[in-house]
């Protein structure tokens, strides 16, 4: 297991919310990646918890872009690097309205034309930034401002179209679980070539539950299966950490629900619905593990 | 060396002998002989850069953006639609103060399609922080073009810039073209504000009311200093190659008792008709605009003004006209001619000037304007 360092890139002078996932995952992405490294932040919540110009709670180079350019940004800044000669790091921090909805186009272009660069998109289910607005990440069932009776269709598996691309190293991590986290994006960035992470972000006010829950939420929902951790380098897939015994053994999905004030109006059918959309891909992650396509 | 090619070759050959390391493009009628060329020296060596590839015109700009972020020479080029596509990006460039250099091939944007020459791509664009410039022949796109990447990089400047040219009417016509060695005449780009690992920052972070116009009024008043960066760029050019460049292109201007003013091509064009007049006894004279931002200033006092636009703002008039007339108080004529490659001949623009109407607007072609 890799040592992380004790050295903070994100300063306690950070604006983020109480509890908030995005800025932990960042702190361990930040330690894994080191000090040779840019990130390139689209409009999302990260661009808001680096505090107010002059001040700056990053204390890394940070360039933030528009909303649907981050990938086709760090696609520039990562080959005049590489004209340069120099191997710094490119990586994009995005969140789900970032990187599912208005940034796939420029995405999919990063990683069909192999770009350097590692793509991290923190995933809390919603524009949370603008006040919890419907994403294409939204999980069936969940309201959000623009869904305020529930969201009638499921969320969009992001991983899926990506794992089209190819890409050299995919993986999806959950805050709650740094360890696994820190080490794969360790892993990524050893291997030139796009590289595509996807990690699960409970936030608080947007899923409405306490400041003090984030982490536990995250367990619930790798616990119960509605968040797997995986990896993929070189064809090789595997399930990792929490999730390997959650493909043994599983909380019902109903209880990863429960705690969550988002899925107030959600129906019996619809937490069906999302047990058997569970199910179903732990059997396919099952498959893929066992060499069966 | 003497040589011969296209306006867009010309753009292409510029590009090889400024050397940028960072071209990103998408393709789009009529610029594509632009990227194909550059495309095509990447892929021979001729020209040692990174050719990055897009999807989007949206993309290709904000590749150009994190390009230069790190301090190097970058290029694009688009026309019309890809233009429009990438407006959000033109502004993010320009407040970044990124000196990133593009070339536009005016061209009418739809519906319905159309791909001939327009100039309300360009000029819908005016407002985004861009230096814009329009070119009316191969060589002073090569000219410009070459400039165009001394001028933006200039520390008094930092801004990008727009080097406009007419599609087909330029993009595709074959004329003379001699390129230069260009030597010192283009030094190595130096960005102050670019990445630096050694003293991480943020850029583009959260500003506030009390803070964000003083990066618009630096923006402004970098803007204002291009005006001389420009003009000694334009006479350190004429002395290194022998070619000479003003803000405007002024013919037969001084004892000129009407002034016809256009943008591109038609600039060119209303020379001939210039002359025409004259021979009629028409105290006539043009003057192309070349530099649109920053807006040139033009001594118009007591004489007649024509404008014509290839361009139109619905519910306002014709853009250049109504530039000239907000900035030299001058009432013009206004004509809106040349829109979507509608043709216009110097016959027609001697017409124009003899059955002007001061204040008055004439659409060319349509009976009841």
């Amino acid at each position: 297991m890799a040592q992380i360092p004790d050295e903070e890139y994100l300063c306690k002078t950070t604006t983020a919310c109480a509890g908030c996932p995005s800025s932990l995952c960042l702190r361990y992405v930040t330690k894994a990646a080191g000090h040779d490294t840019v990130f390139v932040i689209p409009a999302c919540c990260s661009s808001v918890i680096q505090g107010v110009f002059p001040t700056t709670a990053f204390n890394f180079p940070v360039y933030n872009v528009a909303f649907a350019s981050a990938a086709a940004v760090a696609s520039g800044m990562s080959e005049a690097f590489r004209e340069m000669g120099k191997e710094t790091n490119v990586i994009c921090y995005a969140g789900d309205g970032g990187t599912v909805d208005i940034g796939i186009q420029a995405l999919s272009g990063a990683l069909e034309r192999g770009t350097d660069f590692l793509y991290i998109c923190y995933d809390n289910e919603a524009y949370s930034n603008t006040g919890m607005q419907r994403s294409g990440s939204t999980p069936l069932g969940a309201r959000t401002t623009t869904t305020p009776a529930g969201k009638p269709d499921f969320k969009k598996d992001i991983d899926a179209i990506v794992a089209a691309h190819n890409p050299v190293y995919q993986a999806t991590a959950c805050v709650s679980y740094p360890q696994d986290l820190f080490n794969k994006v360790q892993k990524a960035l050893t291997i030139p070539g796009p590289k595509f992470m996807h990690v699960l972000a409970p936030c608080p006010p947007g899923w409405r539950f306490g400041s003090d829950e984030t982490i536990e939420m995250g367990r619930r929902a790798v616990k119960s299966g509605m968040w797997v951790l995986w990896e993929r380098a070189n064809g090789e897939f595997a399930v990792t950490g929490a999730s390997k015994a959650a493909m043994k053994k599983r909380i019902p999905v109903a209880e990863y629900i429960a705690g969550q004030g988002r899925f107030s109006t959600i129906t019996e059918e619809q937490i069906k619905e999302l047990q058997q959309q569970v199910d179903m891909a732990m059997e396919k992650f099952q498959k893929e593990m066992d060499g069966i396509c | 060396m003497l040589t011969v090619g296209t306006g867009n070759k010309a753009i292409a050959s510029a590009v090889r002998d400024a050397k940028p390391a960072v071209v990103a493009a998408y393709p789009i009628t009529p610029q594509t002989e632009i990227v194909e060329e550059i495309a095509n020296y990447v892929s021979t060596g001729a020209l040692k850069s990174r050719y990055i590839p897009v999807e989007s015109e949206h993309s290709s700009m904000a590749a150009c953006l994190g390009a230069a972020a790190t301090g190097v020479r970058t290029f694009t080029a688009t026309s019309s639609h890809g233009l429009v596509y990438m407006c959000e990006m033109l502004h993010m460039v320009a407040g970044a103060r990124l000196p990133i250099v593009m070339a536009n091939a005016n061209r009418s944007i739809g519906p319905g399609w159309n791909i001939n020459a327009e100039h309300t791509d360009s000029l819908s664009m005016r407002d985004t922080g861009w230096l814009q410039c329009y070119v009316a022949s191969a060589q002073e796109a090569y000219d410009t073009t070459l400039m165009a990447f001394r001028i933006a990089e200039h520390n008094d400047v930092l801004l990008p810039v727009m080097v406009n040219l007419d599609g087909f009417l330029l993009t595709h016509s074959i004329q003379p073209l001699r390129t230069v060695e260009v030597g010192d005449f283009l030094p190595p780009i130096s960005l102050p504000h670019a990445i630096d690992m050694d003293n991480p920052g943020g850029y583009g972070t959260l500003t506030t009311g009390d803070v964000h116009f003083k990066f618009r009024w630096d923006m402004e008043r970098a803007m204002r200093d291009s005006v001389h960066v420009i003009e000694e760029t334009q006479k350190a050019f004429a002395e290194a190659f022998g070619r000479e460049y003003g803000m405007t292109e002024d013919y037969r201007t001084e004892d000129a008792e009407v002034i016809i003013i256009a943008l591109g091509t038609m600039g060119k064009e209303m020379e001939v008709a210039v002359d025409q007049l004259r021979d009629e006894g028409v105290k006539a004279g043009s003057m192309r605009i070349r530099w649109l931002r920053p807006f040139p200033v033009l001594d118009l006092a007591g004489r007649d003004v024509v404008v014509i636009d290839r361009d139109y703002s619905f519910g306002y008039g014709g853009i250049v006209a109504g530039e000239i007339r907000a900035k030299t108080g001058t009432e013009v004529f206004s004509v809106i001619a040349g829109i979507g490659g509608q043709e216009v001949t110097y016959n027609d623009i001697a017409t124009f000037v003899r059955d002007r109407r001061p204040g008055g607007e004439l659409w060319f072609g349509v009976e009841d304007s």
